[in-house]
């Protein structure tokens, strides 16, 4: 269109007073606003793609679902009062696993990456360990731990213990000696020169571990809950791929993508609290 | 600011016969051999060498950083064994804790069991000693070189050391901060009472700031090690006139045992 009205062409440009940036934080306001609609615009096409996809023909109902179908899906269980079971206890297994695999992830990177001989000592078989793929421990843990929620909070731990470890180590082994040095000049050894030098000067790499550790929590999270288990997100992929019911395998993805996200958001916001002190 | 520092014990240091050796069999380095000094409490004593000779080795003696692999180091009379309380070291970086505030960092150098009260008032007179009192809430990354340097300074001197250790603590520092900083040193050192061993490569440093300049070169004889090839008692009392003519015939003096021979007008 190559016709210019005069009152659109002065709303665009950017000097006119109607578009001059208000006070600083106003602007920022728009900054974040603006973020946040990029951010979204790749899913609204995605969603609207899909529905354009799933209303073509092309593909049955039970191949690719509407994203309507879906949505239904979603109240139907919220209805039957399934869908807080289920995502109770996924959080709650991607917690407790989460916990227990970060929690030692961080004691056994912290004395591999302290002591020479712990890590000559331990850190090959750990490697070894590592190299593992994950679905591998499924068959084992359930023959040692029956199918409760011992087998999946473990699989889980498994899966988060990794990342934590192998950030926690190599950070520690990498602090910088001359704050080592202070810390030893100044009468710090041990515990005290751990918690006040080491310790904060790994604390950015130790958190972007943690987050790692999570993400990897909650995939193998899906791996114990797809084979062996009757509740969970999980189970809900897998059972509804058995029953046909494609709208609630697509929604069993976007709530493990959202609850994901959620968790993740809540360790970034940690992450960006501490490093404000970093900078 | 003030540049009184509180009075502190001053301490002697000896050390005895001392050797440093790295390493075993062949590839053995001997690094320092036979040093023997006696620095007497309250003096200042300058460690005055090239580089590589061995003289910060010789500081990380002191401080119990290092242990020597032959003779005696003691403060005061007593063996120093492991991290010396004693003394505190200032290293040619300022080393200071990225995540704490400059008054965090002077806090570091507190030693334990001191009541919360005593040790920020302490902290605050560190820093004021070293004219950093309004930058107490800053961090490590938003002050200058020299800012920075004063406060490991002022950590140092918060622990009212009867030794203090200075490892080249102004061979980072431009020119004229260098200057400010050797002013600073001078003044506290002198409210302070403090023994000082200042490690430097600097003659008009040394000459500037000690009692007594020890050179340390490495011996005739490849593979012998560092020893003491010199001392010297700087005279006049301090704080000296840069400009003082007995100091720039001292310097040349120095400088030529430092193998920097002068240049004569032809």
């Amino acid at each position: 269109m190559t016709v210019t009205d005069p009152d659109t062409e002065a709303r665009a440009d950017p000097t006119s007073p109607a578009r001059r940036p208000g006070p600083r934080r106003l602007g920022g306001v728009r900054r974040l606003g603006g973020a946040v609609l990029l951010g979204l615009l790749v899913p609204v096409l995605f969603v609207l793609g899909w529905q354009l996809l799933a209303t073509s023909g092309e593909f049955s109902p039970s191949q690719l679902p509407t994203p309507g179908a879906v949505l239904a899906a979603l109240v139907e269980l919220v209805t039957r009062g399934e869908l807080w079971q289920h995502i109770g206890i996924s959080t709650q297994r991607v917690l407790l696993g989460f916990a227990a695999g970060a929690g030692s992830g961080l004691v056994l990177g912290g004395v591999i990456g302290l002591s020479r001989p712990a890590r000559a000592l331990l850190a090959p078989s750990i490697q070894a360990l590592r190299a593992v793929p994950s679905l591998a421990w499924v068959p084992l843990l359930l023959l040692w731990l029956g199918i409760g929620e011992t087998p999946k909070i473990t699989l889980v731990a498994i899966g988060a213990f990794f990342p934590v470890y192998t950030t926690v180590s190599a950070a520690l082994a990498h602090v910088d000696r001359h704050l080592v040095e202070v810390g030893r000049a100044y009468g710090r050894t041990g515990v005290r020169l751990f918690v006040q030098v080491q310790l904060p000067a790994i604390a950015p790499a130790a958190l972007s571990g943690l987050r790692l550790g999570l993400a990897q929590g909650w995939l193998f999270l899906v791996a114990a809950e797809l084979i062996a288990s009757s509740i969970g997100l999980g189970f809900l992929l897998i059972d509804s791929q058995n029953t046909g019911r494609t709208d609630i395998l697509l929604l069993a993805i976007v709530l493990l993508a959202v609850l994901g996200k959620i968790t993740d958001g809540i360790l970034g916001l940690a992450e960006r609290r501490l490093l404000r002190r970093w900078n | 600011m003030q540049t009184t520092a509180t009075r502190v014990a001053a301490v002697p240091v000896t050390l005895r016969d001392v050797d440093r050796v790295f390493g075993t069999g062949d590839g053995a380095h001997v690094v320092l051999r036979g040093i023997d000094l006696d620095v007497a409490a309250g003096e200042v004593v300058a460690l005055l060498g090239a580089s590589g000779c061995g003289k910060s080795t010789l500081l990380r003696l002191v401080a119990g950083l290092d242990r020597p692999t032959g003779g005696e180091v003691a403060i005061d009379g007593a063996r120093v064994d492991g991290i010396e309380p004693r003394a505190a070291v200032v290293f040619q970086e300022p080393r200071l804790l990225p995540w704490r505030t400059l008054a965090e960092n002077v806090a570091f150098g507190l030693p334990d069991g001191a009541a919360r009260s005593t040790r920020r008032s302490a902290v605050a007179h560190a820093l004021d000693t070293v004219g950093l009192a309004p930058f107490a809430a800053y961090r490590p990354r938003a002050v200058s070189g020299g800012m920075a340097q004063r406060t490991a300074l002022a950590r140092a001197l918060v622990r009212r050391p009867g030794v203090l250790l200075l490892d080249e603590p102004f061979a980072a520092l431009d020119a004229l901060t260098r200057l400010r900083m050797q002013d600073l040193v001078d003044d506290l050192q002198r409210s302070s009472g403090a023994t000082v061993l200042l490690v430097t490569h600097d003659v008009d440093e040394a000459l500037q700031l000690a009692d007594r300049v020890v050179v340390l070169a490495p011996r005739a004889d490849r593979g012998a090690g560092s020893g003491i090839a010199h001392v010297l008692d700087v005279p006049g009392a301090r704080p000296r006139d840069r400009a003082d003519p007995v100091l720039a015939a001292l310097r040349v003096e120095l400088l030529d045992r430092l193998g920097v021979p002068r240049h004569r007008p032809a």
